[in-house]
């Protein structure tokens, strides 16, 4: 298949928690456009809402000099979200895993945690600046051998 | 929406009747200082009742496994009563079901506490 876009929306956002609220509320929104149940469409929205809080939290600190961009894209066969921002970065093998024993009772650290949870597939990319993360949530589980 | 919060006491357990969201910027401040301010009230037995809460993320859970622990440290109990089935989901899924006491009757809570 050449191209199986069907639609594209992005925004350059402020540092900040309306920034956070406008990517979530888009992220369900398109979810539900794109035919996912509404189970589906509320976990997706709490996954980006992850994202967008790690962008503007952890990695831009709320800096009013930095921005997040965040670009919805729904194919024939999945909903793709990224998230990025222009902070130090983002090693995602260096979170401590939150269901550690050890772990169990920080009162923070669960984010990522939840958008893997949540999506099919979770990429990073480092930017350098920044980080860019790669949420996927597909149409239908994958079969093998399609 | 922002979240409010509403205080009762029965039979020497503070209920806070929670209501919202509980996310970074909205409820987790609110249920910080709510917990806070009944500990310094004297009260250590406390019962979140999140029947009102139709969304949390990992701030919201965050701030309830921080308000489990203060009240813990400060020699109290907190429970959770009647839970969403989105926030049981959420708690199940971060394996913290089972750290905390949930219960979903409120006489049966309140009895439960430590006399």
């Amino acid at each position: 298949m050449a191209d199986s876009t069907t639609s594209r929306v992005s925004f350059t956002l402020d540092s900040s928690l309306d920034s956070v609220n406008k990517v979530e509320l888009t992220a369900e929104q398109t979810a539900q456009r794109a035919g996912f149940d509404e189970d589906t469409a509320t976990h997706v929205a709490m996954a980006v809402r992850e994202a967008a809080v790690n962008a503007v939290l952890h990695g831009n600190a709320y800096d009013p000099n930095k921005h997040i961009t965040a670009s919805f894209e729904t194919t024939s066969d999945a909903l793709v979200i990224r998230v990025a921002d222009q902070g130090p970065g983002l090693d995602p093998d260096s979170i401590p895993d939150p269901l550690a024993p050890e772990n169990i009772l920080r009162g923070s650290g669960r984010g990522i945690f939840l958008i893997k949870a949540f999506m099919d597939e979770v990429h990073f990319r480092q930017l350098h600046p920044g980080t860019e993360l790669t949420l996927i949530k597909h149409r239908r589980p994958a079969q093998p051998g399609n | 929406m922002s979240m409010k919060v509403q205080t009762r006491q029965v039979d020497g357990v503070t209920i806070l009747d929670l209501s919202g969201r509980i996310t970074l910027g909205e409820g987790s401040v609110t249920i910080r200082d709510a917990v806070r301010d009944v500990l310094a009230k004297g009260s250590n037995k406390i019962l979140l009742n999140l029947a009102e809460v139709n969304y949390i993320d990992s701030s919201g859970i965050g701030e309830l496994v921080s308000a489990f622990t203060t009240v813990k440290n400060a020699g109290g109990e907190l429970k959770l009563l009647n839970l969403t089935k989105k926030v049981h989901d959420l708690l199940q899924i971060t394996k913290l079901y089972t750290v905390f006491d949930v219960k979903d009757d409120e006489a049966s809570a309140i009895s439960s506490f430590t006399k």
